[in-house]
């Protein structure tokens, strides 16, 4: 096997796909042993943070695979999305007040969690100016 | 040359057509989002998904032939939440210091989330398992699933509402946060996150790292919150 740039890529990739799934793994039979609230992925999130945290390499190992899929999560939700149209039926039943109950709620939460966030920011003093928004990015 | 009827009943059968078709459908979604200067209603996921309602229903195929391919899609969410932890990692020192602004936003956005979707709904009329189906509305797809099993609601139609509420809070949270002169990265990407779980985190991630970052945060919290609260709101209000 020639090991050319775009091999040595692709097998950078396996190789951090591999560790990422693991990390999963471990998270489910966690989530499943210890009877956790959280899921399976959610609890190997955790996992990654704190192995990150003991050896720093691995996060600059992965950077690239993780970016790469983050940068698509949108895709990932498509099948699922799809499954909303299979239950049309259900949802056209009782459509006027689910509609107006998840847009409505979802508004609401939106700005209230926004503004309640943005007030003890200010009120503790945890403003970060490098993390505020220019006036013409979206 | 075989006859087409044939090589459609092949192609039917195996998971190849409608995994090319999800990702064909995500490509012209996404190259449509950007056409449109990267604006929040030309969500990528929502056009991906219409495409392939649209489809679904020409061809006459089932929801389940259909997933039957695009599980190889659907199977990468898991791997993705777990490369949270990156953005997540790189932003500690950041998180650190927002953690009493964090826990502002967690509690507030997520009780707002239950208690107004549940009595907006009921001044509606509607009660029993779709109301507890409801609740847990703005969680992650698995954690929410597993709440409406707990409470009385039906897991299917819970997928479905998760679903609605994240395209919609993907939709408003740009337009809905720059009119409430909303300037803070983290403030916006956190909210998004809590209300509006990793469809908002992915339209955050498309915006900014930083409100990425604290989306992802907002989610995972907000699917600990929610199994703990939706039980007692639902008991108190149903």
């Amino acid at each position: 096997m020639v090991d050319g740039p775009i091999s040595a890529t692709i097998g950078a990739m396996i190789t951090a796909l591999s560790l990422i799934l693991a990390f999963q793994l471990v998270g489910e039979i966690l989530s499943r042993a210890l009877d956790l609230p959280l899921p399976g992925p959610v609890v190997g999130l955790c996992l990654l943070v704190a192995a990150c945290i003991l050896r720093p390499p691995l996060a600059d190992r992965l950077r690239p695979a993780a970016q790469g899929l983050l940068a698509h999560l949108s895709l990932f939700f498509v099948p699922a999305g799809v499954g909303v149209v299979a239950h049309w039926p259900t949802l056209r039943d009782q459509g006027i007040g689910l509609a107006v109950a998840i847009m409505g709620s979802t508004l609401l939460a939106i700005a209230a969690g926004a503004l309640a966030f943005q007030a003890v920011a200010r009120w503790t003093g945890s403003v970060d100016p490098s993390a505020l928004k220019e006036d013409a990015d979206g | 040359m075989a006859d087409p009827a044939l090589i459609w009943s092949y192609l039917a059968q195996g998971p190849l057509l409608w995994l090319t078709a999800t990702l064909v459908a995500y490509v012209i979604g996404d190259a449509l989002f950007r056409a449109a200067g990267r604006q929040s209603w030309a969500n990528p996921v929502l056009i991906a998904v219409i495409l392939l309602a649209v489809l679904l229903a020409a061809t006459g195929t089932d929801y389940a032939t259909y997933f039957e391919g695009a599980q190889f899609v659907h199977f990468m969410l898991g791997p993705a939440t777990v490369c949270l932890a990156l953005p997540l990692y790189d932003n500690l020192p950041r998180v650190r210091r927002a953690a009493w602004p964090m826990l502002a936003g967690l509690c507030v956005g997520s009780g707002v989330a239950i208690v107004s979707a549940l009595l907006i709904a009921r001044a509606f009329g509607i009660g029993g398992p779709v109301l507890a189906s409801l609740a847990p509305k703005s969680t992650t797809a698995p954690v929410a699933i597993g709440i409406a099993e707990r409470i009385g609601g039906q897991p299917t139609l819970t997928a479905a509402l998760v679903l609605l509420t994240g395209i919609f809070g993907a939709i408003v949270v740009t337009p809905l946060l720059n009119a409430l002169r909303v300037r803070d990265w983290r403030a916006r990407g956190f909210a998004v996150g809590v209300a509006a779980h990793g469809i908002g985190t992915a339209r955050a991630f498309q915006v900014n790292q930083t409100a990425g970052a604290f989306s992802g945060i907002g989610m995972g919290l907000n699917a600990v919150l929610t199994a703990v609260i939706a039980p007692m709101v639902v008991g108190w209000m149903g």
